[in-house]
């Protein structure tokens, strides 16, 4: 059984439960994932499924590319990543592999890229609270002072300053499957995922504690 | 973004009748109280309607022992049992806040002449 398979996010909307409450839910395109090479213990050390997501034009895809897939006798792919599998010997290179994987009520975690931000000042990007804006204060979005002086004559490592916020990998843990629609590949997640529509997300079933 | 109107739609509930702001509604309301289910009524006027799909909402405002209550309701939430249109009133904007600085008399509205 695979653990995990790649996705594309389609956006945020609500839906009602019957208790009348509004949930939250994110909408992911889930799969269906091409096997394109399968990790044995024996071969590569540790037991992994390396899945292919969204089929591209044979013109699109380099040299290498395309001979890595023939190999597994699948067409080109947009995404390549690789998800843990219990049992490698159910799967064979070149099988697709759909969202039926998952139930409704189960909880997953899902890991994407966020959305970049640029380069951010420690406000936006770290939550300080800034200066004054009025009563004479000139320090209105500055960190402030970063260390001391003659001792340790350095800033230390990890001091949070402006820089690149944003477009990271992110996991959001343990979130709960609303609704699994296998006709369209839709995987319906109660709460947000990072990234941003369209973006590629993968979903993997959770390693954390059920609540 | 087809796909997401497509869930919204699905959603949503195609018995709720045709209102405006300005008419008088009865919103019936499920209640939980344990294991019973009781239906409670809100009667009073709609002074806002907000446009969306799943998410439309509308606000019903009464005056409850001259204290004003305002509720406002998920247009397509399953805790409606159903909404009645007990009056058409004529008012010529479509946020009728005005009524909550009026009170008394002045706070009533003209009803619409239905041409038979």
């Amino acid at each position: 059984m695979s653990n995990g398979l790649i996705g594309k996010k389609m956006g945020m909307t609500g839906l009602f439960s019957p208790e009348g409450q509004y949930i939250p839910v994110t909408v992911i395109q889930l799969g269906p994932c091409v096997v394109t090479q399968i990790k044995t213990e024996a071969t590569d050390g540790y037991n992994a499924l390396q899945l292919g997501f969204e089929e591209k034009k044979a013109t699109h895809a380099n040299k290498p590319l395309k001979g890595h897939v023939k190999k597994a006798g699948a067409a080109p792919v947009k995404v390549i990543k690789e998800v843990s599998v219990d049992n490698p010997e159910d799967f064979s290179p070149g099988q697709t592999v759909s969202l039926d994987i998952f139930n409704i009520g189960e909880r997953v975690d899902v890991v994407g890229t966020t959305k970049g931000r640029g380069f951010q000042g420690v406000i936006k990007r770290h939550g300080f609270s800034g200066g004054r804006e009025t009563h004479g204060s000139k320090s209105h979005r500055v960190p402030g002072s970063i260390g001391c002086s003659a001792w340790p004559a350095r800033v230390f490592k990890g001091k949070k300053l402006p820089g690149q916020y944003g477009d990271n990998r992110k996991t959001v843990r343990n979130l709960e499957i609303v609704d699994v629609r296998p006709d369209e590949n839709l995987l319906l997640l109660k709460g947000a995922v990072p990234g941003s529509r369209s973006g590629v997300v993968m979903v993997k079933k959770t390693t954390s504690q059920k609540k | 973004m087809k796909v997401l109107e497509q869930i919204e739609r699905e959603a949503m509930r195609m018995d709720i009748p045709d209102f405006v702001p300005g008419d008088t509604v009865k919103v019936h309301v499920k209640i939980k109280e344990g294991e019973k289910e009781r239906i409670q009524v809100f009667q009073g006027v709609v002074i806002s309607k907000k446009k969306g799909m799943a998410n439309a909402t509308f606000t019903v405002r009464k005056v409850s022992y001259g204290v004003g209550v305002e509720r406002v309701f998920p247009l397509h939430s399953p805790i409606i049992d159903q909404i009645e249109v007990v009056t058409k009133g004529r008012v010529r904007r479509s946020k009728i806040y005005y009524l909550r600085k009026l009170r008394g008399k002045a706070a009533r509205l003209k009803e619409k002449r239905v041409v038979a």
